[in-house]
Parts: structure tokens; sequence; C-alpha cells
């Protein structure tokens, strides 16, 4: 499940850039490989994030992985909902499961669409 | 575990599994120049020669004297059934308790142990131990550094200087900013600790007793604390946590101690126990193992190692502590000591601690020129400012068999003349007596 409209990471996050914003989750390949998540710990509105760097961390019962941020800019919104039910991620990865909302200060470079994406995300399955 | 040597044929038939021609061409991965010359190490003995050799070592020790040295380490009585229990081979030998359906008693020991040391500290979760006191500080400040996002960390003069020093030493390559706020008579001056926490500081940390013996309430400094956004550790004496006002009641947001009064012996400085405790809040920051209790699919109750995926095996390169050696034999200690002691016998011990303390010092400031460094409460331990120099009379003291106290001046010039002493259930009224002549008589 690879949907059409967002653009990936080679890390599995995905991102919607719309105008000057961009909100970032994780793809489902990614909350599958992970299996049931547990924690996740995100940036605080405010913080700045960078394209490449890790922005937070997120546990599963078999596995704990960087989060690496998409994009460049300020935090504008976090999914306080995750802190207490993080299995959202794993029920509903591209809505319910969004991560944070980032006030761009420069457009991102070098993300994949969804068919460069798929191709990672399957040969990563095999 | 037996000692099984290899015979030369054994190493060939290993090396020829590897597929490497001899010994050397199996190290060749590592340098010429990091590899050993040689291994400086005398011939073989027979086990007779090396019983005997060892024991004219030992000998050298000076084993029976009468102590009243503390400064963090304590000559309490073990009652044998914790040597009994803890001595049985599954505990010596058992490793980390990763496969939970193997290690139900190692991993029920921990939570139980974890359990105790939450109540006895008042806090809402303890880790399985770290490896003494001293790392148990030290991760309890990169806690506060994780958790804050914040590089200032304030510590009490009057926390233990070997626990300072070993922060400064952990920390040298961090860029942390440390500001240190001198003692005051032995006390901790808390009116300028609050004024050195701000909005930039991670963590203040101080101790209770603190290294002078003092007994402090941090209740304002950690309220004053907390408003700047920093986080309280404090390092305590865990035994006499049984009279104490508590790090939780206090408002500490991490405790830590050195577990070696909770019935591990002093040994010549180890293996001791570092106890690490802290809020709900702060779980996920916690190094180490944590032990959680369960139900398995049937309902029955089970314990296992908790919060796994941030733990040494599975995020290696992020992991905040590697202990590797047997800690939870330590842990399985002091669960044991606690246990038989019980509420009751650990308020007991540490009062009747507490009460011979103060029995010597109103004996010992009858000595000519003797005064108290600090005129603050105290418990089972005190600084006892001499006419002279300390050092000479503790020589003079340990000839005689009286070990007087730890000398101050070794960790605070100025305090030349001051002499730490600590009492434990161990000593008596009468060593007291002893200790007061020949004080007197050395001086």
């Amino acid at each position: 499940m690879i949907p059409n409209d967002l653009l990936y990471t080679s890390s599995h996050e995905w991102v919607r850039v719309t105008d000057q914003e961009a909100l970032i989750g994780i793809t489902d390949f990614a909350q599958c490989q992970l299996g049931d998540i547990t924690f996740i710990e995100l940036p605080s509105m405010g913080d700045t994030v960078v394209q490449g760097r890790e922005m937070g961390s997120i546990e599963s019962v078999k596995a704990a992985s960087e989060l690496n941020s998409p994009v460049s800019g300020t935090v504008v919104e976090v999914n306080a909902e995750l802190d207490g039910a993080p299995e959202k991620i794993n029920q509903d990865p591209y809505g319910a499961g969004w991560m944070i909302r980032v006030r761009l200060s420069e457009p991102p470079q070098g993300l994949l669409s969804p068919e460069e994406y798929k191709a990672i995300a399957e040969c990563s399955d095999e | 575990m037996p000692y099984i040597p290899h015979t030369p044929d054994e190493q060939r038939r290993m090396l020829d599994v590897v597929g490497v021609a001899d010994m050397d061409a199996l190290f060749a991965e590592i340098p010429e120049a990091l590899r050993p010359k040689s291994f400086d190490l005398p011939e073989g003995l027979g086990e007779h020669e090396v019983m005997r050799h060892l024991e004219t070592l030992a000998d050298k020790n000076n084993t029976r004297l009468v102590g009243f040295l503390g400064a963090g380490f304590y000559d309490h009585a073990i009652p044998a059934a914790v040597d009994f229990l803890t001595s049985r081979g599954e505990f010596a030998t058992a490793y980390t308790p990763y496969q939970p359906e193997a290690s139900q008693g190692s991993l029920q020991a921990i939570f139980e142990y974890q359990t105790a040391v939450c109540r006895l500290l008042d806090m809402e979760y303890a880790n399985a131990s770290v490896y003494d006191g001293g790392t148990a500080l030290y991760e309890a400040m990169m806690m506060a550094v994780r958790h804050t996002k914040r590089r200032k960390i304030v510590v009490d003069e009057c926390v233990n200087p070997i626990y300072r020093r070993m922060l400064d030493c952990y920390t040298s390559n961090l860029h942390l900013e440390m500001t240190v706020v001198a003692h005051r008579e032995g006390g901790s001056n808390l009116k300028a600790l609050s004024a050195a926490v701000d909005t930039d500081t991670a963590a203040v940390i101080v101790q209770n007793p603190n290294f002078f013996g003092v007994l402090e309430d941090f209740s304002g400094l950690f309220t004053h604390a907390r408003s700047q956004g920093a986080l309280n550790i404090i390092s305590v004496y865990p035994l006499m946590q049984a009279v104490l006002k508590t790090p939780g009641a206090m408002g500490a947001d991490i405790a830590t101690a050195e577990g070696q009064s909770l019935g591990l012996p002093l040994s010549f400085g180890g293996p001791y126990l570092g106890m690490m405790a802290c809020t709900k809040a702060l779980i996920r920051q916690m190094p180490g193992r944590i032990v959680g209790r369960t139900t398995d699919s049937q309902g029955r109750t089970g314990y296992v190692l908790t919060l796994q995926a941030r733990e040494q095996h599975i995020r290696r390169q992020k992991a905040t502590s590697n202990i590797c050696s047997n800690q939870a034999l330590c842990a399985l200690r002091a669960i044991t000591y606690l246990c038989l002691m019980g509420p009751r016998g650990l308020a007991n011990t540490a009062t009747h601690c507490s009460e011979l303390a103060h029995y010597a010092a109103r004996r010992l400031l009858k000595l000519p020129g003797a005064r108290l460094l600090s005129q603050r409460p105290f418990a089972n331990e005190f600084a006892l400012v001499l006419p002279k120099p300390v050092y000479h009379v503790i020589d003079r003291l340990t000839r005689r068999g009286f070990l007087p106290g730890f000398p101050l001046g070794r960790y605070y010039p100025g305090l030349e003349n001051v002499l730490l002493i600590a009492c434990t259930e161990k000593n008596t009224r009468e060593d007291i007596g002893i200790l007061k002549e020949l004080l007197g008589g050395a001086l």
C-alpha cells in the first residue's frame, strides 16, 4: 500500500507537502516490518528538524529505530494521540498514525516518488 | 565454570575449522603494534604452591582492625543467610535473563529487588541495577541531559568526591558545563545551589546524608529546580532511608544509591551495587535492564525484561549502558538482606547506628581542641575537627588495631585536621571508649 499522492524517503518515512507545510509519518511497509509499535518519541512544537537528520525514535516489540526527518523546517503540530496510542501507526499509518506537521524552511530535495519508493519497499521485503 | 585449557591438538583442530594456518594468522587482523609483546606471566605452579602464595599475600592485609571508616562504604553486619542463599550455583552463574522461559527465578528476584528499591526510596520505577553508586549517579546525570536537552549540571560539593570525580571523568569529552557549589562547613549551601540552577540547567545533583554525614532536606531546592525545568537527582545511603525523609518525599526525579550497605561485604572496593530509581515520566530514559510482571496467554503470572527494544542487544549503538557482569547477583544480595531485615529491622539498624555515632561524637568532643565541623543534624557519620592534621593520627592508631576514620583533607583542601567517623552496628560503646583514649594519646 503506497499512496500515489505522497513522497517518500529511503528510510521509510512518507511526507505530504502542501504549500509551505509538510505532514510526516512512516509507511505501511515500515509499520509492517516493525510489528506492534509500543512507543514513539517525537520532537516538540517549535523544534527545528533538518532533512535527513534524526527527529525521533520508534519502538516496537522487536526493534527500536530512528526516525529521520524528510524535510527541513519548524515543527508546528505534533500528533498527541500517539503518546497514549502508538498502535494507531500500525492501524492507519497514512491517516490517524501521522506524526508531525512541519513548516518548511526550504523545499525538500531528493524525495522519492511513489514508483521509486515501491522499488525500495519491495526490494527490502525480499 | 571449570577452567578448561586447550591442548595443542584442540587448538590445531579449531584453527583448521576456521581455516587459518596458525595462531599468528588468526590474530593477523590486529595490527602488529597493538599486539602484546608478551604477557609477562610467571611459570605455572602446583595447586598447593598457589594456595601458599595467595595465603602469604592475604596475610599482609590487616583484617582485624576495629574500623570507624565510612565515607560512602560501610561495614555493616551481614546475616549468614545472605551468603548461604545467594551462593547457590543457579544465581552465581546466571547471565542476563533474556530468555524469560528459562529465567523466571532470576527475573522474579530482580522484580522483587526493583519493588523493594521503589519502596525504600519512595520512587515509581527502579532498574535492575548498574555497577556502583558512582555509575548510577553518572547515568542519572545523562538521563537528565537527554531528557532536558540541556548541558549545564549543578553539583553540590557535599556529593561524594569519588562520584564527582567519576562525573568529571566520564563527561570530559561530552562538553557538559559542570558548576560545583562549595560546601559551607560540611553543609550544603542551599541558597547558592538554588541561585546556580536556571533555565539552562539539566540537573541539580545532591546527596543525603552528604559526604560529611550531614542530613539535609532538599525539598525547597527541588521545588525551585523544577520551576526552572531542571531535574532533581539525589544520591542516598539506602540503609538510612529506613528512617530518613525519602527522595520521593523531597520531590526527586531520580534517586541513586550505593547498595553496598544492604548485605554486600566491603571486599576491598567491590563488586558493589548501583541502585537507580526514577519517576514514571523518566522511565524511557532509564539505562540498563528493567524487569516487568505480566500474564501469559493462559493468565499465569510471568516476568520479563521489559522495554527490551532499547536494550543493548537490539540497539547496541544507542545503548546507554552495557552491564555485562552479574550485577543481578549483587541485587539479589540486597533483596535477600532487605527481606531478612524487614522494614522494622532496617529502621532499628539505622537508628542504632545513628545513636552510636551520636554517642561517639559526645565522647570524642571531650578531647581537648576537638569540635564538630558542622552543627547540623547527622545520622551515623560525622566530621570531627582535631587540633592537628589527622594523617599521622590515623597511622598511629592503625598500628594499634584501630582505624579511626577517613581523612577529609584527602579530598577537601583546608580540612586536613578533619576526621570523618562512621559507626555501624558492628561497633560497640567499648570500641568508642578505646578510640577516645587512643585519639587522646595521639593528639
